[in-house]
């Protein structure tokens, strides 16, 4: 069966990351398929590769990018969602005319038609959020 | 176009708005979704559910001189016709617990009570919350 | 339909309004601060109880433990699930709404 998962909050502030990546990780485990992850609103701020936690604590950055690497995974963040909380690609930093760009490895900003089109091709969406 | 893929399937799409506005940006980033989503012809729905209904609310007023200086996008939910969303429900109770009527909404809705709201939400096949 | 609630019904309103407006035959999966609606000895037991007639109730085990509680101390009448048990909801139960 095919998922598509949504995370609708940033990382440690809310579990929201945490559920999805859990959930995530068991739909492939099971060996299901995961069409796309979708990153909107604070969700976005998943994909920062400036993200520092403590070292005893979990990185979910890179939790995302491992896994993303391990499934070769779609992880798509919201290009509206990403411009106003300063999440931005080479590409998007090079477009504005910014100085630096903060984009994780195996994350991509795409818009908002790959939330629709994944509610579309996928059997299931899974919505994570507060 | 890797954003048309999904083009041919037309499934129900429900969102479900049970945020009020301008205090979190769920109320106008799930507007967002919805006008990027009409391009994609799918059977949508919008469902206004407890604080939710205060999205549609008239009058608001957000000046940026003498106001919170934030974006009024209540007056976008009239012009979704336009986009060919016509379906537009509010649950009874949430309007009337919060003391408002038909009257009191920027939007023609169709009020739904809890077995017709159930009904709608049993027929969907993607229900994406905000 | 599978419901998910993720929140505290001490907080929030989402579960009682999983519980108004979910169609029957849903089934309802309580996570994250949503467990605490799950458990025995609250003033929400009862209502849970009558929900479990109408919808079947899930929580998740491991959001039970980090908050320091135990399948056992769940609501008779609900069941607790893991991931691979949330999963296999989404998959069994059609379209998920999340009562965020």
């Amino acid at each position: 069966m095919k998922f598509a998962i949504q995370v609708n909050e940033g990382p440690y502030q809310h579990q929201a990351s945490d559920s999805a990546y859990q959930f995530t990780k068991a739909v492939l485990e099971k060996g299901h398929e995961i069409f796309r992850v979708f990153f909107y609103h604070d969700g976005v701020n998943n994909a920062s590769r400036l993200t520092i936690p403590p070292q005893d604590d979990r990185h979910i950055v890179n939790r995302w990018t491992d896994l993303a690497k391990q499934y070769n995974l779609d992880l798509v963040v919201c290009v509206a969602a990403a411009q106003r909380r300063g999440m931005l690609d080479d590409n998007e930093a090079k477009r504005a005319g910014k100085d630096a760009s903060n984009m994780a490895e195996g994350f991509r900003i795409s818009g908002l038609g790959q939330l629709i089109e994944a509610g579309i091709q996928a059997d299931r969406l899974v919505v994570f959020g507060d | 176009m890797d954003d048309m893929e999904g083009e041919g399937t037309i499934k129900k799409f429900l969102y479900l708005n049970r945020k009020a506005p301008y205090g979190t940006v769920y109320a106008l980033e799930s507007l967002e979704v919805v006008l990027i989503g009409a391009a994609f012809d799918q059977d949508v729905s919008l469902a206004f559910v407890d604080d939710g209904v205060y999205q549609i609310r008239k009058n608001h007023n957000t000046k940026v001189d003498s106001g919170i200086g934030m974006k009024d996008f209540s007056k976008t939910y009239r012009v979704l016709e336009d986009y060919d969303v016509e379906k537009l429900y509010v649950e009874k109770e949430s309007m009337e617990e919060r003391g408002l009527t038909k009257d009191d909404l920027i939007v023609p809705v169709e009020i739904m009570d809890r077995a017709q709201m159930a009904a709608l939400m049993a027929e969907q096949d993607v229900v994406l919350s905000f | 339909m599978l419901q998910t609630v993720n929140k505290s019904p001490f907080e929030k309103n989402a579960m009682q309004s999983c519980l108004r407006l979910s169609p029957q035959g849903s089934a309802v999966l309580f996570y994250e601060d949503g467990v605490y609606a799950a458990v025995k000895g609250t003033r929400f037991e009862s209502q849970i109880k009558e929900a479990t007639q109408q919808f079947s109730v899930y929580a998740l085990l491991p959001d039970l433990e980090a908050r320091g509680m135990r399948a056992e101390d769940v609501i008779d009448g609900v069941k607790t699930v893991d991931y691979s048990g949330f999963v296999d909801l989404v998959a069994d139960n059609g379209a998920v709404q999340a009562w965020l």
